[in-house]
């Protein structure tokens, strides 16, 4: 089962390796993984999706919160969330289909190519992705999930 | 507040010695030399010139083991670093608090694959609580002093600070000031647990009727054995400790059931499988202990007391999970239990004991066996771990390293007092035994100190022998020899039909008696039972002076009892041919 995890941790070199080699040293996957500073240039937003049931989550959070670098971890999954990803599609013009997708732009055209951006679910994506295949894309890429709870709750630490 | 004018490497030094640092272990070269003449030049920390960086680390850990006080180590860059690798892992699996200073190449030639350049920090992530790369050297203060607080809180661990040398230069001085306290956003150690879940772990105490108390190295780590030994005594709960956790309970009080898990006892074990409570405090499940996950202890509900969260429901999911300091968590326990009038069943309890009784009457071990004499004209290795424990009144403080050695030492020694029995339990490291006995005997000048081990691991850190002349450690060095790698000969025989496949040294062995004897130390040959008491009294009398009692044992001998692989924990062998299953 795909799940998103969030967690903010100090801005520091070192700390997403802190990260990454945990997913590696104890055997989890990680599917996608995105990460930037945030409004506080001190700390950055990690977030990353990847597979497991329930107790393989609850241990991954655990053992993410046990890195020092690590300042909050929050399972997405536990409660109602919003899941986004961002992909880009390059086409040859004369391939180029018609997209039945409402959340995508055309951000660039000449005459041999156009670049399209597409804002989804990653469930949405993949499906997207099967159903442009017979129009031999040149290019895809994929952001990585993004994810936001859809409560009041929040990633964030008082001052 | 302490304020005045340092190099980084002063600063350093002054650091430590703010924290209470009075002697470290370590090996210079070029990355380290400011900080070695910063060394030169105060008085406050005295330097331990190890003889491979593996021992400088292993020499901090035993000190960090026996005194409870962060260790600390300084190498330099490249190899010395590399060199600490294996020390730090297995301060690591061990949670020890031991802080590594490691010299790093001037911070404008790291990247470049510089003379002696490794990426300390990258090499060392997996195996360290945390690690600081310094970028100013007006950061040593500050990182020093949250380097002390990472190892030594929550559950204690390595760190590893890493200093490019231009951060040392004597040339650059600054404002050396020391915080007095530290507090970090991201890194809040639980302390007490939550009260609820304590009152939960009480209900399920009252109703237990076949309970078992497994405590293991967190319990010592957090000095909470008292608390351990009164909660035990309160509730007349049997006891078992893991590996590293003997001592925690006194190991001679008839309560005490042994050692449990892969060479565990008999009853420990059996009491284990068949509990229906087991109240776990400071341990962790791990695989020699419970042998197949799915089959352990299936009737017994669990409650589990740790300080690492990740730890509890990681293996066996927790029934009640405690998640804070074993002393605290602990105290607040015995509180409630004090002020709720408990209705155990002491009928119930009594026959529990008694089954308990029984078992360890039935295949327990053997603590008389050096009345049995010789067996088949040999020595067994369990005699002479019972010798060094009748010579030494069972109070010395006994290091080890892996293998069949360590175990009989921790089936046969019975430990006391908590910080008595110093090994390397989670990374099983052969060369631990002598080195951590450096560290325990410079803390403790006056007692004695052995180190139980065997011809294959003392060789591998055999070189401190130099380095026990070089300061006056007069360690008792009682080496099982049994010509053999023992605890591989063992598993070739019962699990690969005896081919004994580069476990052997063809005749390739030292002399350790003059081997002993190069080095400035004393060695004594022990080949016949009838020289072992006598021998043992010698080597444990000479209070001054290094002895390495090279004893030959019985190299057919087995450790016994062993959990049966991907069992439950009642599947034992108890002997070359017997079983219980």
């Amino acid at each position: 089962m795909k799940r998103v995890i969030a967690l903010l941790m100090e801005n520091q070199p070192g700390a997403l390796s802190r990260v990454v080699g945990l997913f590696s040293q104890r055997g989890y996957n990680i599917e996608t993984l995105v990460v930037a500073p945030t409004t506080d240039p001190t700390l950055s937003r990690l977030t990353m999706s990847t597979q497991g049931d329930e107790k393989v989550v609850e241990q991954i959070t655990k053992q993410l919160d046990k890195l020092i670098d690590v300042v909050m971890v929050s399972d997405l999954g536990s409660s109602d969330f919003i899941e986004r990803e961002l992909m880009l599609i390059k086409f040859k013009k004369d391939s180029f289909p018609r997209i039945s997708f409402e959340d995508s732009d055309v951000v660039s055209e000449n005459n041999e190519i156009i670049n399209v951006q597409v804002v989804g679910t990653s469930t949405e994506l993949d499906a997207l992705v099967k159903e442009i295949e017979d129009s031999n894309p040149i290019e895809i890429v994929r952001s990585g999930s993004l994810g936001i709870s859809k409560d009041a709750n929040t990633l964030s630490i008082e001052n | 507040m302490d304020k005045s004018n340092k190099s980084g490497a002063e600063a350093l030094l002054h650091s430590l010695h703010l924290e209470g640092v009075e002697l470290m272990f370590g090996y210079p070269g070029g990355a380290a030399l400011h900080i070695y003449d910063a060394i030169f030049n105060q008085d406050h920390v005295d330097h331990i010139l190890v003889r491979h960086e593996q021992g400088a680390v292993h020499a901090a850990d035993g000190y960090a083991r026996a005194t409870g006080k962060p260790g600390v180590a300084l190498v330099t860059s490249g190899p010395g670093a590399t060199n600490a690798i294996t020390g730090l892992a297995t301060a690591y699996m061990d949670s020890t608090p031991v802080v590594v200073i490691s010299g790093q190449v001037k911070s404008n030639l790291i990247g470049t694959d510089s003379f002696q350049e490794t990426d300390m920090i990258g090499v060392s992530r997996p195996i360290v609580k945390h690690s600081f790369l310094v970028q100013r050297a007006e950061d040593i203060p500050e990182i020093v002093k949250k380097a002390f607080h990472i190892a030594t809180t929550g559950r204690p661990g390595p760190v590893v600070i890493d200093v490019p040398k231009d951060l040392t230069d004597p040339d650059h001085k600054f404002e050396f000031t020391y915080p007095s306290e530290i507090k970090m956003r991201s890194y809040n150690p639980p302390k007490s647990g939550d009260l609820s879940k304590i009152k939960e772990a009480v209900d399920l105490i009252e109703h237990a009727k076949r309970p078992v108390i497994y405590s293991g190295g967190g319990v010592i780590q957090d000095d909470a054995s008292d608390e351990l030994t009164e909660l035990a005594r309160l509730l007349n709960f049997p006891v078992t400790n893991t590996l590293m956790g003997l001592g925690a309970f006194p190991g001679s009080d008839p309560q005490f059931m042994g050692m449990l898990g892969m060479h565990g006892t008999y009853q420990a074990n059996m009491a284990m499988h068949n509990a229906d409570l087991i109240v776990a405090v400071g341990a962790r499940f791990d695989d020699r202990i419970t042998n197949d996950p799915n089959k352990f202890s299936l009737g017994a509900k669990k409650i589990h007391i740790d300080v690492d969260a990740a730890s509890v429901s990681k293996i066996i999911h927790a029934d009640v999970p405690i998640v804070g300091s074993a002393k605290e968590c602990l105290s607040v326990l015995i509180q409630e239990i004090k002020t709720r009038d408990l209705a155990i069943d002491q009928d119930q309890l009594s026959s529990w004991n008694q089954q308990i009784s029984e078992w360890r009457e039935a295949h327990g071990l053997n603590h008389s066996l050096l009345e049995l004499g010789p067996q088949n004209g040999k020595i067994l290795p369990q005699q002479v771990v019972q010798s060094l424990y009748k010579e030494t009144e069972g109070k010395a403080f006994i290091t080890s390293d892996v293998g069949q050695h360590q175990m009989f030492a921790a089936q046969y020694y019975h430990f006391d007092k908590p910080r008595q029995w110093i090994n390397s339990g989670g990374l099983g490291t052969m060369g631990f035994g002598l080195p951590s006995a450096m560290g325990v005997q410079l803390a403790f000048p006056d007692e004695t100190v052995a180190c139980v081990t065997g011809e294959g691991s003392i060789q591998m850190c055999i070189q401190e022998l130099s380095t026990c002349l070089q300061y006056g450690l007069p360690i008792k060095i009682i080496n099982l020899n049994n010509a053999a790698l023992g605890m591989v000969r063992q598993w070739q025989d019962m699990q690969y039909g005896g081919r004994h496949s580069s476990s052997t040294y063809e005749n390739s062995l030292p002399d350790f008696v003059a081997l002993a004897e190069s080095y400035g130390h004393i060695g004594i040959k022990v080949s016949s039972f009838d020289d072992l008491e006598s021998a043992m009294r010698e080597c444990i009398s000479l209070k001054d002076r290094l002895v390495f009692l090279d004893v030959d044992v019985d190299p057919n001998e087995h450790v016994y009892p062993m959990l049966e692989a991907g069992n439950s924990m009642d599947y034992m062998w108890l002997g070359k041919d017997k079983k219980t299953w």
